[in-house]
């Protein structure tokens, strides 16, 4: 898939900015407060979003300020979009 | 000869006969403004001391010049309430040999007065001072600069500590009364340019968090007073830091003003909501160790009944005196608490040390109702967790859990919790609050802790309750 | 009703623990146009994921005629709103519309007549037809006055004391009653005026309104206290019920409380009285029964 840079989120606590770039396979940069007790599941939740998109390929770095996973799910999907051009929803 | 006490800093640590190897003592009431630990320490390195064993009664982020001087091998023990800041980021990280030696305020009281923390040269800061040593934390001239009202936690140094050195930015006639530290236990007083940084002593005015997490926390600690089966005529009560717990006070005054209840005395830190309080009525004495903010320490300059405790008399666990002991109600906070009640207030979720032990298992064992106020998560950090990082206050003393989603109650308590769920308060198991908490953030990994030990938490015994590791890069 | 700005997820995970009786989760004024797709997913998977504690969930959509309004619909009926919320609503086809594009996704997801409806009326023209409006659907759970753009539309300014906004309430109240749904009233946005918040929920309270819309957590206990009933008011509810069932069990169809006969109207008040009780927590459930 063919992806220009974008990014989505904000640095406000609870959530997180997803930054996404073209890139060969998948590298994943990730800054948090709670690297040492999640930065593993927020990389695999960072991951599976990108993956049930169809992007294999991408450099993503990801500025996190606690946030869950539903957020984390939410903006890796909001900048994938932007950066594909692909929207998930019909119209 | 009258002069004979005033000397400068090298004079004064020259006339103590101090050593390499001794132990130097500090207290920590000028808070994160504290200019003395860095002066004195910073001297002790320039006259080539080594090896020597720093006990304070706390240490804090402005404590980061240590790290050179460990490094340098002039410091090469601690004992302390608490540490934050760099100086705990590297010493978690294995900046010394021997481990930290964590007690509670009453514990180190209780340990300097049975001399197991034995403490050969006290260098104690004062907001004021006269030239034979009589010292105070309240301003006494027009030049005071660095007021902290109570020097609770100084006292058990001043009491028995071999030798006793004043640092005082604001030297006063004497006699310098009523005084804290008496002539008596000091041999030498020290002028120096500033002991504190007045605007990081504390803060000018309440501080009220408008935090509506906090906020809610706040109230339902206050109904769970209410409804304890301890509110009621001359009951006590102490607070402890952190937003919610001081507001509890807040929302409690409004009970007490409608229903005419009102307190005996307020103990440990004192702050405007409890002097507000004291001077509306509603509490009769404040016994304070350590005032918290100006308008505490204004208050204990003046009024006679607020009234300064040392460490020893208001929270040791030796000394059935001590004040902890008549206490019927504390409201604590927390950053962990686990599913046996056990909390921990010193050890982060990254497994860096970035708290102090402070009065908490003082006041939690001996109080008549023990009450921690503790939200759920902080940002993706669940606060209620299967098992505490590390232990600070055993689960036995903890009475009352208080999250925004729900009350635990120790099975330890069942009639509170009847007295509880009776007043409609959301009765939880604390077991479903650390679900709950794991369900919004998933279990967490293990800590990437290390096989050195850097931390031993002392009980109030003086027997060991937990050792801290070092955390791997 | 507590409204939650759709593009803050930090304020999204424990909006249910200040316990307002529904969460409103916006897309709509609250979210810049860049932000309005982030927003979206955010909502969207908020509404999959978090334990909002059984709290009725409504999202504010965009209107339809927006380049938003029906990605918004289908993002949030798949994940499985209780109640979506149309802006800006001034004819009852606009609700029909939305209906249908609802019932559109719900019959892909083979849930058909899952998601109620609410529209919140904001202008002349939308007070105007507020009853037609409000029986426009058998989705229909409410309609809400939204004052900022009305006042703009009439040609006035907000006052304290709301005398603007008077024949607007008030028809909004009389439309909702006809059609048999509820009538919410709009935000108050100074949160350093406490009392002037306390007076006008006192007002709409008085006007019939069912709940007041909140924008922020502090705002929830005065909604409270003003929408409980007193314990007066539910003891002599409790009475006029108990006197219903005695009724009932003798057979007779006349009510009567410490001798005196019982209007309808006066049954329909202690029931509301009773179910108010209990949704503020201060009654039993089983006390009511």
């Amino acid at each position: 898939m063919e992806l220009k840079e974008a990014m989505a989120g904000t640095l406000e606590s609870g959530d997180i900015v997803i930054r996404i770039a073209p890139g060969d396979g998948l590298h994943i940069d990730l800054q948090s407060p709670v690297e040492a007790r999640f930065g593993r599941q927020i990389r695999a939740v960072i991951a599976e979003t990108l993956e049930e998109l169809g992007i294999c390929d991408a450099c993503v770095s990801a500025t996190d300020k606690g946030a869950l996973d539903c957020t984390i799910r939410a903006r890796v999907t909001a900048a994938a979009v932007r950066a594909s051009g692909k929207d998930i929803w019909k119209d | 000869m009258r002069n004979s006490k005033l000397a400068s800093l090298e004079e004064a640590i020259l006339r103590s006969g101090l050593k390499d190897g001794m132990t130097i003592s500090f207290h920590h009431h000028f808070r994160g403004g504290d200019k003395v630990v860095n002066l004195v320490v910073g001297k002790l390195a320039e006259m080539g001391f080594r090896d020597l064993h720093l006990a304070a009664s706390s240490l804090s982020d402005v404590h980061a010049p240590l790290i050179e001087h460990i490094k340098a091998g002039v410091i090469t023990s601690i004992s302390t309430s608490g540490l934050r800041g760099e100086l705990a980021d590297a010493i978690s990280h294995g900046l010394m040999e021997k481990p930290v030696v964590f007690r509670s305020h009453g514990g180190r009281g209780s340990a300097i007065a049975g001399g197991e923390l034995h403490i050969d040269v006290a260098f104690l800061g004062a907001s004021s001072c006269d030239e034979l040593g009589n010292a105070s934390g309240c301003p006494r001239s027009e030049n005071a600069k660095s007021i902290c009202g109570s020097l609770g936690y100084a006292l058990p140094d001043a009491e028995y500590a071999d030798h006793v050195v004043v640092l005082t930015d604001d030297l006063v006639p004497y006699p310098n009364v009523p005084m804290s530290i008496r002539a008596s236990r000091v041999e030498s007083v020290v002028v120096v340019d500033s002991v504190g940084d007045s605007s990081k002593i504390s803060s000018g005015a309440i501080r009220d968090s408008k935090n509506p997490r906090d906020v809610l926390l706040a109230k339902q600690a206050a109904k769970v007073i209410l409804n304890s089966g301890y509110f009621k005529d001359g009951f006590s009560i102490q607070t402890g830091t952190g937003g919610a717990s001081l507001a509890v006070v807040k929302y409690l005054r409004e009970s007490m003003v409608g229903s005419g209840v009102k307190a005996s005395f307020a103990l440990g830190g004192i702050t405007a909501h409890m002097v507000k309080l004291h001077q509306e009525g509603l509490i009769g004495k404040l016994i304070d160790v350590q005032s918290f903010d100006k308008v505490a320490a204004e208050s204990i300059a003046s009024d006679i009944a607020h009234q300064e405790v040392s460490a020893v008399d208001y929270a040791s666990g030796q000394h059935l005196g001590s004040a902890v002991h008549a206490l019927d109600i504390v409201i604590l906070s927390a950053l962990e608490v686990d599913s046996d009640f056990n909390v921990n207030v010193l050890v982060g979720s990254d497994g860096i040390i970035r708290g102090a032990v402070g009065g908490h298992p003082d006041t939690a064992e001996d109080s008549a109702l023990s009450i921690i106020v503790c939200p759920l998560l902080r940002g993706r950090i669940p606060c209620i967790v299967p098992k505490v990082t590390t232990l600070t206050t055993p689960g036995r003393s903890v009475d009352v859990v208080v999250t925004e989603y729900g009350i635990a109650v120790n099975p330890a308590r069942p009639e509170i919790a009847e007295r509880l769920a009776a007043a409609g308060l959301n009765v939880v198991d604390i077991n479903a609050l650390c679900e709950k908490a794991m369900g919004m953030t998933g279990r967490p990994d293990p800590l990437p802790f290390g096989e050195r030990v850097v931390g031993i938490v002392m009980d109030r015994k003086g027997g060991i309750l937990d050792k801290i590791r070092n955390i791997e890069q | 009703m507590m409204f939650i700005p759709g593009n803050k997820p930090g304020m999204m995970a424990d909006a249910c623990i200040y316990g307002p009786d529904s969460i409103m989760l916006d897309l709509e004024d609250s979210v810049t146009l860049a932000e309005k797709d982030a927003a979206r997913l955010l909502v969207y998977h908020a509404l999959r994921s978090v334990d909002f504690g059984g709290v009725e969930m409504v999202v504010r959509i965009n209107p339809l005629n927006t380049p938003y309004g029906k990605k918004d619909v289908e993002a949030v009926v798949k994940g499985g709103v209780d109640v979506i919320r149309m802006p800006k609503t001034e004819t009852a086809d606009e609700v029909r519309e939305l209906e249908a594009e609802v019932l559109k996704v719900e019959t892909e997801l083979g849930c058909p007549g899952r998601t109620k409806l609410m529209a919140a009326i904001e202008s002349a023209l939308g007070v105007v037809n507020a009853f037609d409006i409000a029986k426009a659907s058998p989705r229909m759970m409410g309609i809400a006055l939204g004052a900022e753009d009305y006042t703009a539309n009439l040609k006035t300014s907000r006052t304290a004391e709301g005398t603007e906004l008077q024949l607007a309430r008030q028809t909004i109240v009389v439309a909702a009653r006809a059609a048999g749904i509820a009538c919410f009233d709009t935000v108050f946005s100074n949160l350093e005026d406490m009392e002037g918040f306390r007076r006008e929920v006192e007002l709409v309270k008085a006007l019939g309104f069912d709940g007041k819309s909140i924008i922020n957590p502090r705002q929830i206990e005065i909604v409270n206290e003003v929408f409980t009933p007193s314990a007066k008011d539910i003891e002599k509810a409790l009475l006029v019920i108990a006197a219903i069932r005695e009724a009932r069990s003798k057979g007779s169809g006349v009510i009567s409380v410490n001798g005196k006969m019982v209007d309808r109207p006066v049954v329909i008040r202690a029931e509301r009285t009773i179910a108010l009780a209990v949704a503020s927590g201060i009654l039993d459930r089983e006390e009511a029964l």
